[in-house]
């Protein structure tokens, strides 16, 4: 039995001089299996050409469409309409980022620039010969660094956190996974000291006020409070030393 | 003006673009790359199956080698491959799966001792020796003699994408994304450069480098029914087009997957295949065995896509509001195997169809059904990766027919070309922008730029008859109805005239939106869709000629493999101003090939019109090896004899394997 859907989209041009943020509403027919994905092509299509909005793999694995629906922030391509008893559903930009227009926001420049703040990726003094066998890893511990690499940069875990509303320089769950998982890696040599220097602050490792929304929210279901806290004894250690 | 100068201008953040750029970024050159989205979202990031590499590490890889992988490669593209490139694919393919992990890259590893698998629909056990222990691990898939796909779970591609990536950034690559290239400029000869529009603030900067490669993946978005992501559009391979000069080559040459998902078309790996997973028809029935009892479901893609729509046709499918399809079970590899490696697999079961995988019986199988998945043609290169007509410009990855896939690529070994490619490619490019390129004529770019202004604005201010989308939906319609899987002449002549003169409709569409200086998503579909029109030309075209049917390109009324007309590559181009591309073609020498055509070993056998100087050159390959073998020469020096090719010293280079060293 297909219903009505409304869709209230928030639409608003930072860059021009008469945009006004308002909702505009949309009536779509539902169809089996129905994600957010499909509702905003179809109002591109058919109602407004003009709406912004960011989707690249339609699948969940991408992390480009995280935006707020009905006031939580999730992947809107996974999620589905039939989930939404009443058929209203209304969208909005993610706040923590930059917004460009309508439900689009900057999370490429943040992801970034957070890359380069905690160095993401492997520091080592050795050459790898690649014409060699490559360096042995046990298999649990290829696994476990897997698990920590699983983080898609949707931004999700930033919309959630009050930390990071009100103090806009902080790495954020997404941030200290990352050194986590370059702790965990046995290809990088850097030691608990060196990633002090990186987030061992209130932007870093103290700023976070455990309120797990982050984990809650996390469309990868990764281990960000016991990361969060695994790096935190680990730098409290070094702090007092 | 917005004018950037730099090195090397890489166009497009996937796996082969970043890859090439730190090749570039490593040699102390500025390189600068575009991405529309950001460049960890770029459809790579989508390969979860896996990567293919000779390593021969596990059980199931024991005694594989580069000639093996070489083998299977050409095999698989069904004699339409270039075997050079090829062979220095195969050659490299190790290299790069292990510099992967030294930046990384967690590769699925083996443990030692006995482990169970499923081959054949049969529990097996299988035993991994000592020596192998926490080496990279490889699982089985399709068209491959020996288990060589390696593997992170089933997020191979976003694990390889982010550690190169990350890479990248280390290298000081300055990456710019959601910044669109949307002309190539040049001088008739050389290109220049870009221009590229920013799609945040709709501000044009013109690019300019002494050399340009274009990575900007595949064109599976001009069909209706496809694996790729939104933004897999071919523009990058059209903007090459619309110079008049670079050629894009083979663009009839389309993969279609047997197992997307019903309706969303999201895909379901061919680890699902490889791991031991079974097609199943209405019945319930197991019907691959019927078709291809060797290889059964793991035939190559090309080949199980088409039994699966010859079992449809013969009303074996299931009947859905989405049309007929078939199920795929899995869940025989057993819940633990699922949840483990086959994670996102299960994952999107349950999300967009809301079936659990891993439920024994018909509950958990899924509804899959054969689409568009990859892109054999693109633009054309030597084995260098540059352009034969336009000097400077590059191109590597999907969007490049660099030509190792032929006419059907083999899982696993694209995100493998990728990376590969990056590296061998990227190094030539690097060379390139080193040494050419001195005097650019800055009139010229200033002209390009004008020109492009002059042009989005007439665009936004036009009141044309016709709506985008609909002429864009109506292309993919055509796509999907007669430039699919089976092809006949009649079909591909009625899609060739319908697409022109959706063409011509594409040029005089009305823009809502006239503001030029912010995202204006209908503008962009305004400037995109002529372009997927005109590759979708090319594509259509390129097969209403080729009257054979060779690996994916399959022509009902022309069943058999023509080895005596079509051993040759088709060049499409386009001159501006008209409204079709035009066609030449590009002979491949039987006389040079390692491996002469011959069967595949998988399809029917004797449906090939055989060309005479297959025989000629088996034999005379068969008499040079037997030759020096029996002087007591090794497998690398009797490759040497039989198709000499060039490759940088560094990626050359044997590569060492456990038991057998570098043998
Ligand atoms: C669902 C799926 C699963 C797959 N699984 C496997 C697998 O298991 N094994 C395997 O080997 N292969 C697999 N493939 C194939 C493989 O993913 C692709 O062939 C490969 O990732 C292509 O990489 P690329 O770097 O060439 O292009 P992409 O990763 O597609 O990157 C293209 C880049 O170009 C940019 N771009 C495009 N146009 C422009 C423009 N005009 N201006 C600026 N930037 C532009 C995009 O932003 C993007 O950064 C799979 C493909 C799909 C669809
Ligand atoms: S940690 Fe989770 S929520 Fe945060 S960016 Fe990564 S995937 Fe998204
Ligand atoms: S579009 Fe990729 S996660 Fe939603």
């Amino acid at each position: 039995m297909s219903r009505k859907l409304t869709i209230r989209a928030l639409k608003y041009n930072p860059l021009s001089k008469i945009s006004k943020p308002q909702f505009v509403s949309y009536e779509l027919e539902e169809t089996p299996f129905m994600t957010i994905f499909v509702c905003l092509t179809l109002i591109r299509e058919k109602f407004d050409a003009d709406l912004s909005f960011d989707f690249v793999c339609r699948a969940g694995i991408c992390g480009s469409c995280a935006m707020m629906i009905n006031g939580v922030p999730k992947l809107a391509c996974k999620t589905l309409t039939k989930d939404y008893k009443d058929g209203v559903i209304e969208l909005m930009p993610m706040p923590a980022f930059r917004h460009i227009k309508d439900l689009s926001v900057n999370t490429g420049e943040w992801f970034e620039d957070m890359c380069k703040r905690v160095e993401s990726w492997v520091h080592t003094d050795k050459e790898t010969d690649i014409s060699k066998i490559e360096e042995k890893i046990e298999p649990e511990v290829a696994d476990e660094t897997f698990e920590l690499d699983r983080c898609i940069e949707c931004g999700i875990c930033l919309a959630s956190c009050a930390t990071k509303l009100m103090r806009p320089n902080f790495i954020g769950a997404t941030g200290l996974l990352r050194t986590a998982r370059y702790l965990q890696d046995p290809h990088d040599e850097r030691s608990v000291e060196d990633f002090y220097e990186l987030v061992g602050d209130d932007d870093g490792v103290f700023g976070c006020m455990s309120l797990l929304a982050c984990e809650d929210n996390c469309p990868k279901e990764l281990p960000l409070q016991s990361k969060i806290a695994y790096m935190r004894r680990q730098l409290v250690a070094q702090r007092n030393k | 003006m917005n004018i950037q100068y730099s090195d090397a201008l890489v166009i497009g953040g996937g796996l082969a673009g970043l890859r090439a750029a730190i090749e570039v970024a490593k040699t102390d050159q500025s390189v600068t790359l575009l991405s529309i989205c950001p460049v960890k979202r770029s459809h790579s990031a989508a390969v979860q199956g896996g990567m293919q590499a000779s390593l021969g590490n596990g059980a199931k890889g024991e005694g594989d080698n580069e000639d093996l992988h070489f083998a299977d490669t050409v095999k698989g593209s069904d004699w339409g491959c270039d075997q050079e490139v090829a062979r220095m694919f195969a050659q490299t393919a190790p290299k790069a799966v292990r510099e992967l992990a030294s930046w990384g890259v967690p590769w699925t590893r083996v443990t030692k001792g006995p482990r169970t698998v499923v081959i054949n629909a049969q529990k097996t056990v299988i035993e991994e020796k000592e020596a192998a222990h926490g080496l990279i691990n490889a699982r089985d898939f399709g068209g491959t003699k020996k288990w060589r796909t390696c593997f992170i779970a089933d997020a191979t591609g976003h694990c390889m994408l982010y550690g190169v990536a990350n890479e990248a950034i280390k290298n000081e690559v300055k990456i710019i994304d959601r910044m669109e290239a949307v002309r190539i400029m040049h001088d008739g000869k050389k290109c220049l450069g870009v221009i590229a529009r920013d799609l945040t603030n709709g501000e044009l900067t013109a690019f300019v480098a002494r050399g340009t490669m274009i990575a900007t993946g595949g064109y599976g978005r001009i069909y209706k029914q496809t694996t790729n992501a939104v933004i897999c559009e071919g523009t990058g391979a059209a903007i090459a087009l619309e110079t008049g000069l670079c050629r894009l080559s083979n663009m009839e040459a389309v993969q279609f997957h047997p197992t997307p998902i019903v309706p969303s078309g999201i895909l379901l790996t061919e680890g699902c295949r490889g791991d031991g997973g079974v097609l199943r028809d209405v019945d319930g029935y197991r019907f691959m065995p019927d078709y291809e009892p060797e290889k059964k479901e793991l035939a190559s893609r090309d080949v199980v896509s088409r039994r699966m729509m010859e079992h449809i046709r013969k009303g074996k499918g299931v009947k859905s509001p989405y049309g007929d399809h078939l199920w795929l079970d899995i869940s025989i590899l057993g819940r633990a195997h699922i949840e483990k490696n086959l994670r996102d697999v299960q994952d999107i079961c349950k999300t967009f169809n809301g079936i659990d995988p891993a439920d024994e019986g018909p509950k958990g199988w899924a509804p899959v059904l054969p689409m568009q998945h990859y892109s054999m043609g693109g633009i054309r290169t030597k084995p260098t990766g540059e352009s034969q007509w336009l000097d400077g410009l590059f191109a590597c990855g999907e969007a490049a027919c660099w030509d190792m896939h032929g006419f059907n690529r083999l899982g696993g070994n694209s995100c493998a070309e990728t990376v590969v490619a990056g590296m061998i490619v990227g190094d030539y490019f690097a060379d390139y922008c080193k040494k050419n390129g001195e005097v650019i004529d800055t009139n010229i770019v200033k002209d390009f730029l004008t020109k492009e202004y002059e042009y989005l604005k007439s665009l936004a201010n036009k009141d044309g008859k016709n709506d985008v989308f609909e002429i864009k939906n109506k292309m993919k319609e055509i796509m999907w109805e007669k430039v699919a899987i089976f092809r006949t002449g009649e079909g591909l002549k009625e899609a060739v005239d319908e697409l022109e003169e959706l063409y011509k409709k594409s040029l005089d569409v009305k823009v809502h939106n006239k503001e030029l200086d912010c995202a204006n998503p209908e503008l962009e579909e305004a400037y995109r869709v002529p372009r997927m029109l005109k590759v979708a030309l090319c594509v259509a075209y390129g097969a209403l000629l080729r009257t054979e049917s060779r690996g994916a390109h399959y022509r009902e009324d022309y069943p058999k493999r023509d080895d005596l007309n079509w051993m040759k590559r088709t060049l499409t181009y386009w001159v501006e101003g008209e409204n079709m591309p035009r066609v030449e073609y590009d002979e491949l020498d039987i006389m040079k090939m390692e491996m002469p055509p011959a069967f595949r070993g998988y399809g029917a056998k004797g449906n090939i019109i055989e060309n005479p100087l297959s025989a000629k050159r088996q034999e005379e390959v068969d008499s040079i090896r037997e030759k020096m073998e029996n002087e007591g020469k090794g497998r690398y020096e009797i490759q040497e004899a039989l198709m000499p090719y060039e490759l940088q010293a560094k990626y050359k280079a044997k590569n060492q394997r456990i038991g057998v060293d570098y043998e």
